[in-house]
């Protein structure tokens, strides 16, 4: 906390500003292609905010978060597929059930720490998504095709490309400044303060059992919502968005961005998603060269590209 | 009733092999403290390697020992390349670190052995069907994986339990640095446990491969079982990943079978059919999380024994 003109501070202004302004360079230069790229890094930074929430600052290892973007994209999906297409009726219903699907697995798995936590969330994910793949009245393993999107008539017209960008935006800042509220509050302290010592804060006489409880339903609700917007995004959903690997996704956007950092998660969405568009132009086995940089991530960069930022601004 | 007998057997034989996964898992949390989703990506690999040695020399038993030895090689190599500069580090790095090993894992398999499936023939005395009760018979060859897991299963029980290498291990999994200060060679100690884990996981995977198809990802869908198992019987026990592991096979695969029936007599047939699927998968799940509810640690927490 070192003045507010440091080098990270001027890359974050930048990259606001920038996705601020991507529709109007996208309607310039008639490059559709970027936009549609970055709505999709808009909504996944979204979910990789939410996963900071509990993973950065609360210390809750879940490796099980894309069951939110599921569970949320499932919920307009199946509404949409039974002819109720309001957004006023879907979005709620869609933020209802991915708190309250927080919840169980939240009130689960909490009573659990260190490697169990990782592995009961990540077995949830995945009990989701045998679920819904079960499911042969909403498509099964094939997915649900979505043939008309959330109908916010008057509003927004979701159809509208720029509009949509738009709504995701706004979500995906105001979901950013929710955090930074939540993290500098009591409550933030409170979690802050359990990551890094439970007993200690127990011993203070905090419940930490139900404050983590509450920050862990905030942040899969939050997922949720970037859930209904990935689903809208896509015309589609399928049981392969809330696949482990999916997950994985998630914790290594927010790892690579820096965690416990507020536009970490920001970072990390766009240098991995950016990344993948330009490595699998390069060669269809991407990922032969994605896996090895991860490793070399965990083992020489570890506070992601804010430690980075970070470090270059102390010179 | 001869369905029932021979789902049963399916049980077993589906548990021991989810022991074989879930043994080298354990095995390697419990004693370097790693948490590692790779090993999905070992079994994987045991599979593609049968696949491929036993075309190659026109043997399945000579392709499925040059399999075993080539796992536990490649198991070896990758502890010393990338898992060994983990060892000490938080839990989340190595979860980031192994899921990177998958990537590269998978993608390598596609480069060399392309997108599509192998599948690995059974010799012709294995493809037949023993009568193991008067009027039961059985696959000869899920029996004798049956028989070749439980032959591992006590081996691994003497190596643990009965011998030096075995002490070491156990040792290793109490204070590290003591055994280290005594002189031990703990460095080549965990590159030996790693390499057994994946030697496991490789056996695993190649004696699934004649029922299943050998293709990519076929570790992943497993390796989340063997989580549950692992965590059902108590990360870091070997005993309770054995017990763990046959309790999942059983329920798993009786549940597949029996559970839709079930149902039906309880929900009108339409309902039944719907939600058999998506309920049966779930049992797993719900037996783990009853356990957690009960022994968040498990069904035999390591520590206490």
């Amino acid at each position: 906390m070192t003045g507010l003109f440091t080098v990270r501070n001027a890359v974050v202004v930048v990259l606001l500003v920038a996705l601020a302004l991507l529709p109007v360079y996208s309607a310039v230069t008639g490059d559709r292609f970027m936009l549609t790229l970055f709505t999709r890094i808009v909504i996944l930074s979204m979910a990789a905010v939410s996963l900071n929430l509990i993973l950065g600052y609360g210390g809750m290892m879940s490796f099980g978060h894309a069951a939110y973007l599921g569970v949320g994209g499932y919920a307009v999906g199946m509404l949409a597929h039974e002819g109720v297409v309001s957004g006023w009726v879907q979005w709620p219903v869609a933020l209802a059930a991915s708190a309250l699907f927080a919840l169980v697995i939240g009130a689960l798995s909490l009573r659990t720490r260190g490697v169990y936590f990782i592995m009961i969330t990540l077995s949830f994910a995945q009990m989701a998504y045998y679920v819904v793949a079960g499911i042969a009245r909403y498509g099964g393993d094939d997915g649900l095709t979505i043939y008309k999107r959330s109908d916010f008539s008057g509003l927004i017209d979701m159809n509208s490309k720029t509009q949509f960008y738009y709504l995701c935006l706004v979500l995906l800042y105001a979901s950013i400044y929710l955090v930074w509220r939540l993290v500098n509050s009591r409550f933030g302290m409170v979690i802050q303060g359990a990551r890094s010592n439970d007993n200690r804060m127990r011993a203070v006489g905090f419940p930490t059992y139900r404050y983590k409880l509450v920050c862990f339903v905030i942040a899969g609700t939050m997922c949720g919502l970037s859930g209904a917007l990935l689903a809208n995004n896509t015309d589609f959903v399928s049981p392969a968005v809330m696949y482990w690997t999916r997950s994985g996704d998630l914790i290594i956007m927010v790892v690579l961005g820096g965690m416990g950092s507020l536009f970490g998660p920001v970072f990390g969405t766009v240098a991995l998603l950016v990344l993948e568009e330009t490595l699998s132009g390069i060669t269809e086995f991407w990922q032969i060269i994605l896996g090895p940089l991860l490793l070399l991530v965990v083992l020489f960069a570890r506070g992601g590209i804010d430690g980075l930022l970070s470090k270059v601004g102390r010179g | 009733m001869t369905l029932f007998i021979e789902q049963c057997l399916n049980g077993l034989q589906f548990g021991l092999l989810l022991f074989l996964l879930a043994a080298g898992l354990t095995l390697v949390f419990g004693i370097m403290d790693l948490v590692n989703l790779a090993h999905g990506s070992l079994y994987m690999i045991g599979a593609y390697f049968a696949a491929t040695f036993s075309a190659f020399f026109d043997s399945f038993v000579l392709g499925a020992i040059l399999a075993l030895v080539a796992t536990l090689l490649v198991g070896m190599a990758v502890e010393v390349i990338a898992i060994r500069k983990l060892y000490g580090r938080d839990h989340l790095d190595h979860v980031l670190a192994t899921f990177g090993l998958i990537l590269f894992f998978d993608e390598s398999v596609r480069l060399i052995w392309g997108p599509a499936g192998l599948s690995l023939p059974l010799p012709s005395w294995l493809n037949t069907s023993v009568q193991v009760l008067p009027g039961i018979s059985y696959s000869a060859y899920r029996l004798a994986i049956i028989v070749v897991t439980l032959a591992v299963a006590a081996g691994l029980y003497v190596l643990v339990m009965r011998t030096r290498i075995g002490m070491l291990i156990r040792a290793g999994a109490t204070n590290r640095d003591m055994v280290s200060a005594l002189g031990i060679n703990i460095k080549l100690l965990f590159t030996l446990v790693f390499g057994l884990g994946a030697a496991l996981a490789g056996l695993a995977g190649l004696m699934q491969a004649p029922i299943l198809t050998v293709q990519i990802g076929m570790g992943e869908s497993i390796l989340i079982l063997a989580f549950v198992v692992t965590v059902i019987g108590g990360i870091g026990s070997i005993r309770g990943a054995f017990i763990a592991a046959i309790l999942v096979g059983f329920i798993d695969t009786l549940g597949r079978a029996f559970f839709p029936d079930l149902l039906r007599l309880v929900l009108p047939g339409a309902a039944a059919s719907t939600a058999a699927p998506a309920l049966s998968s779930m049992l797993i799940y719900l037996l783990m999380a009853t356990v957690l509810v009960v022994r968040p640690e498990g069904l035999f927490p390591a520590g206490t024994k």
